[in-house]
């Protein structure tokens, strides 16, 4: 998957750091309200599914200190495309 | 396009986290009871004080001890929600200063 780069007003769940990198999925948590929706006193619907996504983090930093390790983030549906 | 001030994970020249424990002062407890009231009540959301200090003034943020955020955030939606205005909430300081002097 590839995490959208975007820069979007208002209240985002998405890392800076991790936006525009490729991982791939490890879990899916489930479907919770919008907590874009929420922050703005709305009512978070529909529901987004939520996903852990792992990535290398030799993709993330540029000097990695494990290259091996993973990172994992918590990304909503909404910021994901397939990878290319 | 500009990341948000409070999301500043992966920036180099980070200090170093103090990981040791310490005491919290009475105002810190009492910030974190008026926060969680406010959510029992219904009245605000976790994601809805997200929001309020990552649109606060960033000079004000960086300046801001981590509870100080927290009063600034619960203040910000209790006048957008119209349950307080921001005279009444400046007059009870104004008295509180008074009777306590200034913080």
């Amino acid at each position: 998957m590839k995490v959208k780069f975007e820069d979007r007003p208002g209240h985002i769940r998405t890392p800076w750091y991790i936006r525009g990198k490729t991982g791939w999925v490890e879990r899916i948590y489930g479907d919770f309200l919008n907590p874009e929706s929420l922050a703005f006193g709305r009512d978070g619907l529909p529901k987004k599914t939520l996903y852990l996504v792992a990535f290398y983090q030799s993709d993330v930093w540029e000097k990695p200190q494990a290259p091996k390790d993973k990172v994992l983030v918590d990304i909503y549906e909404h910021w994901l495309d397939p990878a290319a | 396009m500009a990341r948000g001030h409070h999301d500043i994970g992966g920036l180099p020249g980070a200090s170093e986290i103090d990981r040791a424990d310490h005491e919290l002062s009475d105002w810190e407890i009492l910030a974190d009871a008026v926060n969680q009231a406010l959510g029992a009540r219904g009245i605000k959301r976790t994601d809805e004080m997200r929001r309020a200090r990552e649109e606060m003034d960033s000079e004000a943020y960086r300046t801001m001890a981590y509870y100080e955020r927290w009063i600034a955030s619960i203040e910000t939606i209790l006048i957008e929600k119209k349950i307080l205005t921001k005279d009444e909430i400046d007059r009870r300081l104004a008295e509180f200063e008074k009777e306590w002097g200034e913080p």
